[in-house]
């Protein structure tokens, strides 16, 4: 039951393009709060969309979690209690920025660890490119011709 | 009867690719002329034969012949010929049948304009790119034919999601599709290359207009899509980070990466393995793309389960290609010659650091899109990933890059004197630091990032016309010299300073949305007024519009600034009968440096209605900044030195500063 549900949530998603659908009627008297709703809102996942906060869908259930999180706020609760009740009720799932624990480790380490792995083959790179400097700065056909003029300069016995 | 010669010439087709894709190669490696031969004629058949059937689909959108059950499912009689038009794209198969279009029209534009090419060369890059078309052409023959027939025939069709009939979005997926395949393109080259054994700087010149094109289009592409986005969703939003959007970006910075190498391995024979490796990567994250869009693996990892047939197709034609390319890299890549020996500091040096920071750039939005699918796939714990996570490693990755643009061009080949560029850059510094300070001084209520934003924008930009200043030796020689310095400039030195000047642009419209939006969601009754940023906004009335395949509701509201009448803004809600869905049309003044964005939105309690309301500040610059990169782009692809067949005319020319 609740995956049709899920199904036709998620085709009315689909179907009507989302937008900001705070609406009047549903925001907190107090400005403060309301803005620390938008805030909570901006970082919670609307369960039945494709990659929306619920700030930004239209759907029942975003709605309802908008309500929960301004009954939330007007109760008194932190920001901090205010994510502990909705994770408690819906799972991780529902942030929008996943927290950082061995399941996420991969997730969040790998941008930095592209980075300084490229960096440091970046680095061996240009130090072995400085080593031949050393060797040979030559284009291939230089460097034939080189060989022929050193040839015809010295005679083979007499090469130092 | 068109339906059937549809499918007929797409049969065709593949059989014409498989003799493209065995025999030329067969010929390359026998050095058999005649064989060799056949590869121009096959990709040139080929394209016609894909062009037929793809003109054939079009025929049959066109004249509504609801007896093809892919016409029947996504068109409608009513519905205006532009939308007919581009529903031909607006689904799965079709889609398909678009992207094969535009890989046989690389191929045939490679047979008739690359008589310049070496031989064998030529051909096994035909080879390559027929291989890419045997799979996609057995991808659509087998789990996706468009000319599939319904008996008996209905009368009406089901109509195109409302979503998708729009201007904007009509035209985004042949662009997208258009950079998605070009980059087919440099990977043929690249795979040619690697079995040829060889990569020189006439590889890397004939591979550079592709990567360009590829760029180009794939850059057009985002930005309408994103422009769609911004206009369609409601609320200004312009970019979500959402899979589907994370699929284009990802070829489009791992392209970039490769047009700033292939500069170096053109103009220094250096990096040639990497860039090798680039192309071979873009045109993987291109593929990566089209598995993520097209196998529904993003609505959830059961979708994709349910009917698998489509998804596990293209995963194989992914590992097929994107695992024989790297095993053939790892084979065949030893045996490149390096060369071209450079200094940390350099230009080589600098395009080394920018293909660094974009890889990694291009590795936290391929994690950040792929690893809640693998997670869900291996332990079945389901995370989101949303737009914070890449506030907090895509940005911090690309600001520095954004910071190093000006320094590169300025940097000489092999060595640079760091000073020297540096005191080239000493003006665009100073607007930097004033922008920064001035945005401060007007914005200081605002987020307390936003003046170093607009200060990295101004940067930009004037660092990019630092850039030219220094080519073209302004106020160091008389006026009259620099102006001809200015005509003689190699039109891809223009392009480099269009591209990273757009750059500037766009960083200003990206941060002044996201740091100074207003916003008004009310409620208001016909006759009420209320006030945002300025701006006075008066429902007068709401009334009923009657559009080709919709109904519409229209809120008519004036807006006046200051008691000055600035006329009406008229945004609607469509209803479409035929496909049963909604549709808001936010209605949207510019003035150039802001929009004012109105939304209708529902009927509320006692004749009111919602009234939402923003002001965007900067948000034309964004697109602005993306048509200005483009032409950038455009100007580069016409310089002469690149033209596709001009390599040899253009080293006789007099090397202008660079």
């Amino acid at each position: 039951m609740r995956h049709l549900l899920a199904a036709a949530l998620l085709f009315f998603c689909l179907s009507i393009p989302a937008f900001a659908l705070v609406s009047p009627s549903e925001r907190l008297p107090d400005p403060e709060q309301e803005a620390r709703a938008r805030e909570i809102s901006k970082e919670l996942r609307c369960l039945v969309c494709q990659n929306q906060s619920i700030d930004d869908s239209d759907a029942e259930l975003a709605g309802d979690l908008r309500r929960i999180v301004r009954e939330r706020i007007s109760a008194g609760d932190t920001d901090k209690e205010v994510f502990d009740f909705v994770i408690a009720r819906y799972g991780e799932f529902v942030l929008m920025t996943p927290r950082f624990k061995p399941a996420t480790w991969v997730l969040w380490l790998t941008p930095g660890f592209v980075l300084l792995g490229g960096g440091i083959v970046a680095v061996l790179f240009l130090r072995r490119k400085r080593l031949e400097t050393g060797v040979s700065s030559l284009t291939e056909e230089e460097e034939a011709r080189l060989a022929e003029l050193m040839a015809r300069g010295n005679p083979p016995d007499s090469a130092p | 009867m068109i339906a059937e010669l549809g499918h007929f010439a797409l049969v065709l087709a593949f059989a014409v690719s498989l003799v493209q894709m065995t025999v030329p190669m067969v010929g390359a490696h026998r050095r058999d002329a005649q064989l060799i031969g056949i590869a121009n004629p096959a990709a040139l058949l080929q394209f016609l034969l894909v062009a037929l059937a793809f003109g054939a689909l079009v025929w049959l959108f066109v004249v509504s012949d609801f007896s093809v059950k892919l016409v029947f499912d996504n068109s409608h009689s009513e519905k205006p010929m532009i939308f007919k038009v581009s529903g031909v794209w607006g689904n799965h198969e079709g889609s398909m049948v678009l992207w094969v279009l535009i890989l046989a029209l690389f191929g045939a534009m490679v047979a008739l304009f690359g008589n310049n090419l070496p031989d064998t060369l030529r051909a096994r890059v035909l080879g390559v790119q027929a291989s890419i078309a045997v799979a996609f052409l057995l991808f659509i023959l087998i789990t996706s034919n468009p000319f599939l027939r319904l008996d008996p025939a209905p009368f009406e069709g089901r109509g195109l999601n409302p979503i998708l009939q729009d201007r904007a979005l009509a035209f985004h997926p042949p662009w997208l599709y258009a950079g998605y395949v070009g980059f087919s393109m440099t990977f043929s080259f690249a795979i040619a290359a690697l079995i040829e054994g060889k990569v020189d700087a006439a590889w890397a010149r004939w591979v550079r207009p592709w990567t360009l094109a590829a760029w180009l289009s794939l850059t057009i592409g985002i930005a309408m899509g994103s422009w769609w986005a911004y206009y369609t969703l409601g609320w200004g939003g312009f970019w979500f980070w959402d899979p589907v959007e994370n699929a284009s970006l990802m070829p489009w910075i791992a392209g970039t990466a490769l047009l700033h190498s292939a500069i170096v391995a053109e103009k220094r024979g250096a990096l040639k393995s990497w860039t090798i490796l680039l192309a071979i990567l873009a045109f993987s994250l291109s593929l990566l793309g089209t598995f993520l869009v097209r196998s529904g693996v993003l609505t959830s990892v059961h979708a994709f389960a349910v009917d698998p047939a489509r998804g596990i197709f293209i995963l194989g034609i992914l590992i097929v290609f994107v695992g024989g390319s790297l095993a053939l890299y790892a084979w065949r890549a030893p045996l490149l010659k390096t060369g071209g020996i450079f200094a940390p500091v350099s230009r080589e040096g600098a395009l080394l650091m920018n293909n660094l920071l974009l890889s990694a750039a291009v590795a936290s939005v391929f994690i950040g899109t792929l690893y809640p699918l693998l997670l869900d796939a291996i332990s079945g714990a389901k995370i989101t990933v949303g737009p914070p996570f890449f506030n907090y490693t895509f940005v911090p990755i690309f600001v520095p890059l954004l910071c190093l643009v000006p320094l590169g061009p300025l940097l000489g080949w092999k060595r640079a004197d760091v000073k020297a560029a540096a005191e080239r850059l000493m003006a665009a510094a100073g607007l930097a630091f004033i922008a920064c300070l001035a945005t401060f001084a007007v914005a200081h209520d605002g987020p307390w990032l936003a003046p170093f934003g607009m200060a990295l924008a101004v940067w930009l930009v004037a660092g990019a016309a630092s850039e030219i200043a220094w080519r073209i030796r302004l106020f160091s020689t008389p006026l009259s010299q620099s102006l001809d310095r200015a005509r003689r400039l190699p039109r891809a030195a223009w392009g480099t300073a269009l591209a990273h000047g757009g750059l500037g642009v766009a960083v200003a419209g990206i941060v002044g949305v996201t740091a100074w939006q207003s916003e008004l969601i009310t409620t208001l009754a016909p006759g009420e007024s209320a006030e945002i940023a300025g701006y006075t906004l008066t429902l007068e009335r709401v009334g009923m519009r009657d559009g080709p395949n919709y109904e519409a509701t229209v809120g008519v509201v004036r807006v006046s600034q200051g008691g000055r009448d600035l006329g009406v803004l008229m945004p609607e809600k469509r209803r479409f009968p035929a496909e049963r869905q909604e549709k808001t049309e936010p209605a949207i003044r510019t003035n150039g440096f802001a929009d004012l964005y109105v939304v209708l939105g529902e009927p509320a309690d006692d004749g009111k209605w919602v009234v939402r309301a923003y002001r965007n500040n900067l948000a034309p610059w964004i697109w602005i900044g993306g048509i200005v990169m483009s032409i950038g782009g455009i100007m580069s692809l016409a310089d002469r030195r690149l033209r596709v067949g001009a390599p040899t005319r253009a080293r006789l020319r007099a090397a202008p500063a660079e």
